[in-house]
Formats: C-alpha cells, sequence, structure tokens
C-alpha cells in the first residue's frame, strides 16, 4: 500500500520497457531491487546504465522507503534491498531467523541529507540545535520570526514538511538531529517520498522540509548546516560531504542476504566500479572515494 | 421422458442453488471482512490496549523508539472537521440540485444534468486528490492568505464535490417518490412553487433526503487517497480551517505498509479499521431505518 504519486510513476514507467523486452528474451536474468525511495532515482539510473552493459540482466527498481525495502528482503522477496539508514541490530535478527542468512552491508554512496526551504526565504544558514527545536517533540521554536527570519503577515508560521514513518531519511533525522529517544513534534506534514517534500516547500514560502541532496530544484534553497551557534556552516556539497565537514552526511547502502553470487555480485560490483560511481555524480549524489571503493 | 424429467429438476434445484449463493455472498463477504479485521487486530485489543490512551491522546507516535503511543483523538478530529465541512456544503448544493432536476427543469436539461453529475462520481478519488494538491493549494493560499494551502478547507471542497453525486441522485429519487397527488393537490390549493417544495415534497420526502445525507457522510468518512493528498496529513487537532489535518483512512493508508506484519502497530491499524467499520456500520443502519420509514408511511 505504498501510494506515493512519484513511486507509482517510477513504477509505471519501470515497467513498460522491461515488459516488451523481457517477452522476447525469456532467459534474461532479473535482479530485484528495492527499498530507500532517497535513491530510487539513483537505482532507477544505475539499472539503465547496466542494461547496456549487460544486456542480459535486467535490474527491476521500485522505492516505497528504506523499512519497505528491508521487510522485502527478510522475507525473502529481494536480492537487493536499498537503504539510506542501516539495518537494526533486531532486523538482523530478524533476517537470520526468517532466512538463515544475516544481511551484507555494501555502502554505494554518499548523501549529504538536505534541509529546503523556498527559494524566496532570506534565511542562508542553521544550526542542527535550531533543527532540533524546530522538529523535536517539545521544540521551542514554531515561527520564523524565532529565527529572526521576517515573513509577510500571516505566514510566520514555520511549516515543517517531514516524511512518513518507515523512511530511512526519516529515521536518520530523528537519531542524527533530535537524539537518540527523542521523537518528532506532532504536526509535521508528513509526505510520501523524497520528492514530495522537495515539490511541497517549493510551493510554500513558509516551509521547511528535509530530502536527500539529489532532489534539489531551481524552486528551492538548500541551508548552510552549522553543528552549534558560533561554528562555521557548511553547504551540502560533494567536497563538504567526503571531507566530513558537512554535519549530517551519511553513506547509502546496498544490502545482500548473506554473500552475493553470480549476476547480483556482478552488479554490485559493477556499481563500485568507476562507470558505477559516475551516476552517482550525475544523480546529485557523493561518490565512495576513490581508495575505498571496494570496501 | 421420466429420466429427462428428473434432470430437469436437477438442474433446477442446482441453478436455484447458485443463485441463492449470490444472493448470500455479499452477507458472507461483509461478514467475513470485519471477521478478519476483528482477528487481526483482537490479539492486541484484549492485551494490552489503552483505550483512554486510544480515545483521549493526540499523540500518535506508532515508531517512537522511547516512548510508543497510540492516540487517535487527533485523527478522529480530523475525520470529523473534514467530513462535516463538507456536509455543510454538499448537503444545501446537493439537495438543491436535486429540487431543481426533480421539479423545475425541463426534460432535456434533466438528462443531461444527470449525465453530469453520473461523471462528476466517475472520477477516480486519486484524481479528485491531485486537483486538491496542484490546483486548490495554491489558489487557497492566494484567497486567504494561509501559510499552506493543504488543510481542513481543500480536503473538505473535495470531500464536498465527491459525495455530491450521491446526495443529488438519492435525493432525487426521493422526491420522485412522492406521489403526483401530492403535487396536484397542492398547485389546486393556488400554491406557488416555491410553496409547493418548501411546504409539500420536502416534508414528504423527508426521510429520503436524510438517507441521501448520511450516504453522503458515510462516502465522506470512508474517502482516503484524496483526503490523504489534499489536507495536509499532519497529526493536529485544527482550530481553523486553515490547520492541516489527517484522518483515520489516510493514517491506515500510510502506514500499514511499513508496519511489520502482527506488530502491535499492525494491530493498532486494524483496530482504527474495527473503529472506521463501526462509524460506516452506524451510519447506513440510520440511513437504512430512515429509507424504512419512508416505505412504511
Amino acid at each position: 500500500m505504498k501510494l506515493s504519486a512519484s513511486a507509482l510513476l517510477v513504477a509505471t514507467l519501470a515497467w513498460l520497457p522491461l515488459g516488451c523486452s523481457r517477452s522476447k528474451q525469456p532467459e534474461k536474468t532479473v535482479i530485484q531491487n528495492t527499498g530507500s525511495d532517497t535513491m530510487v532515482n539513483l537505482a532507477q539510473a544505475w539499472a539503465e546504465e547496466y542494461a547496456k552493459v549487460n544486456p542480459m540482466v535486467s535490474v527491476e527498481v521500485s522505492g516505497g522507503g528504506s523499512g519497505t525495502g528491508i521487510a522485502a528482503l527478510i522475507n525473502g522477496t529481494v536480492d537487493i534491498a536499498n537503504c539510506s539508514r542501516r539495518f537494526e541490530p533486531q532486523e538482523i535478527e530478524q533476517a537470520k531467523k526468517n532466512t538463515g542468512k544475516g544481511p551484507r552491508e555494501f555502502t554505494v554512496g554518499y548523501d549529504a541529507l538536505a534541509v529546503y526551504v523556498h527559494k524566496n526565504n532570506p534565511l542562508e544558514e542553521i544550526t542542527l540545535d535550531r533543527l532540533a527545536e524546530i522538529y523535536g517533540e517539545g521544540g521551542k521554536i514554531t515561527k520564523w520570526s524565532q529565527l529572526g527570519v521576517r515573513m509577510p503577515a500571516g505566514a510566520d508560521e514555520i511549516i515543517r514538511v517531514s516524511r512518513q514513518s518507515n523512511s530511512g531519511t526519516y529515521h536518520y533525522f530523528r537519531e542524527g538531529i533530535l537524539g537518540k529517544g527523542r521523537d518528532f513534534k506532532l504536526g509535521s506534514r508528513d509526505m510520501h517520498g523524497s520528492k514530495d517534500v522537495v515539490e511541497l516547500v517549493s510551493r510554500t514560502p513558509g516551509a521547511i522540509g528535509y530530502s536527500g541532496m539529489g532532489y534539489a530544484t531551481s524552486e528551492v534553497k538548500m541551508l548552510r548546516i552549522a553543528k552549534k551557534a558560533g561554528d562555521k556552516s557548511f553547504a551540502p556539497t560533494v567536497e563538504n560531504t567526503l571531507n566530513h565537514t558537512y554535519p549530517i552526511a551519511r553513506p547509502l547502502y546496498m544490502y545482500t542476504l548473506g554473500e552475493p553470487t553470480g549476476p547480483v555480485k556482478k552488479y554490485i560490483d559493477w556499481v563500485h566500479s568507476d562507470p558505477g560511481q559516475k551516476i552517482v555524480t550525475q544523480s546529485g549524489y557523493v561518490p565512495l572515494p576513490k581508495t575505498g571503493a571496494q570496501r | 421422458m421420466l429420466i429427462r424429467r428428473r434432470w430437469e429438476a436437477l438442474t433446477e434445484v442446482a441453478i436455484e442453488l447458485l443463485i441463492r449463493l449470490c444472493g448470500i455472498s455479499a452477507i458472507l463477504f461483509v461478514f467475513g471482512i470485519f471477521f478478519f479485521v476483528f482477528r487481526e487486530g483482537s490479539a492486541f485489543l484484549f492485551h494490552g490496549f489503552k483505550f483512554l490512551e486510544f480515545f483521549g491522546s493526540t499523540e500518535w507516535y506508532p515508531t517512537s523508539q522511547s516512548h510508543v503511543r497510540y492516540g487517535v483523538l487527533a485523527l478522529i478530529a480530523g475525520t470529523a472537521s473534514v467530513t462535516v465541512l463538507a456536509m455543510l456544503i454538499a448537503v444545501p448544493f446537493g439537495i438543491g440540485a436535486a429540487i431543481f432536476i426533480s421539479e423545475f427543469c425541463g426534460s432535456r436539461l434533466k438528462e443531461t444534468l444527470k449525465i453530469s453529475i453520473e461523471m462528476l462520481a466517475a472520477i477516480p478519488s486519486v484524481v479528485w486528490g491531485f486537483i486538491g494538491l496542484t490546483l486548490m493549494n495554491p489558489l487557497i493560499m492566494k484567497l486567504f492568505g494561509a501559510p499552506i494551502g493543504l488543510n481542513v478547507l481543500n480536503g473538505g471542497l473535495i470531500l464536498a464535490l465527491m459525495s455530491l453525486p450521491i446526495i443529488v441522485s438519492v435525493g432525487e429519487d426521493a422526491l420522485k417518490a412522492v406521489p403526483d397527488s401530492y403535487r396536484e393537490a397542492a398547485l389546486a390549493l393556488g400554491v406557488t412553487r416555491w410553496q409547493l417544495v418548501y411546504r409539500v415534497l420536502l416534508p414528504a420526502a423527508k426521510n429520503g433526503l436524510l438517507a441521501a445525507v448520511l450516504l453522503g457522510v458515510g462516502r465522506a468518512v470512508g474517502e482516503t487517497m484524496a483526503v490523504l493528498m489534499a489536507t495536509g496529513h499532519a497529526v493536529k487537532i485544527p482550530a481553523s480551517l486553515l490547520d492541516s489535518v489527517r484522518t483515520l483512512t489516510a493514517t491506515i493508508a500510510a502506514e500499514l505498509g511499513e508496519a511489520p506484519v502482527h506488530s502491535e502497530h499492525y494491530q493498532v491499524l486494524f483496530i482504527i479499521g474495527i473503529l472506521l467499520f463501526m462509524i460506516t456500520f452506524v451510519v447506513n443502519l440510520t440511513a437504512y431505518l430512515f429509507v424504512r420509514g419512508i416505505r412504511g408511511k
């Protein structure tokens, strides 16, 4: 019941060419790849490029959120799960109990979790503490004037845009910014996809939202983030992610059940290779540093 | 001859059985669905379920790491606010349209109107949601100066448009059911057309019109996709028409896919399903009793 409009569209588009080509060549190997909504465009780009490199393998990509990918891997219905967060200990236990195999983790790229505001918003930077006060349960900041931003009359309320609770981005934000054990303030608009967050922010002058850096458009502005007041703030760029100065950057993972073999292993190797990593850059994310590509 | 007659009798019985089964199947399905929904939610309902928190708290934290809370008061308020607004708009328009179609307009216009209203009913709910998201959202922001256009007003307007066709067609049927002798008698007494509607037809069709309204309410309470997209999906008791809300149905749609099967969260979503089932059951039962009221007269 994942009903995000964009995810549906992607799923439909993904099916169209596959349906035709598969009927001609029934002996084709199919790799099922599900999970993170942050990574869905990236995974789709990989799949399309890999179809040119190795036409005998087709990779079928769908989104739905990291939690959906993890659940599918635990149930054994996918070959690769995309995740924008790590497996939690109880999820590893569940996978072992269900399938007899533990999940094997591959880092395939990095994402700077960007904080978006409307393009006309004068705000340029924000600290992690303030983000926690805006989004966290019991947080004191609800008005733009509290951040020193003057909004037109009637638009002073900060419209918080958040994600549905199986999203890896939601989990990462909750743990990384609100702090362990702290919950989100209720009343945020909970969107169903990374793209929906950016779209709503682009249409709403008083909104703030968080999403993968790959979803940036000219209609929104990415804020520079500082660890605390007085610190230097950093923009979510490739350099700042690689040298760890941007404070809320995170790895993007692919998970398989046990050590992968055959076509799945070849695919992940290709994702780690230079052509695969070039697509990470093209999709707006941060590629693995050259030396540590084969972890 | 005897064999043939026996064969015919046998097929007769078989066909009768088959048709009877078709007739009863609806009852079986309703009970089957209720049983399934109840079974999925029952384990938690009877062990550890906190009624007071469920109905009395606005805190909906199904996936919290530190303190899981299942309070649906804000979701009930969301469903109620959107439904009430939708009915405030749809009832006058719907009953008005029903009166016009049944009493005032010519036969050609009548056909055109009926077809267009049926078309309105055929628009898929996701398209309504799309209209709310892309068309009404900026419009509401511009007209009302609201910080965001996805709110009670947006959801209520969309739901009003969605439940209008039901109210109009059931309402029109109710007015048509008023015997012509009533109209003739009233006109013979020299009443104006407005007096005829107001003094004769509305009281005579009262029960049918109420049933029309209640069926509209049932439609509004159960609608999912359009309100998920148009209301902003925010857990909050609305203080004004321009606040975002989240409804019971949208919560199930958004969260059931992610909740691990048979976990507490999953079961609570099914308990919300039971709650919705009971709401629509009561609404439909009331509508039925009113409809029976007309026939009884």
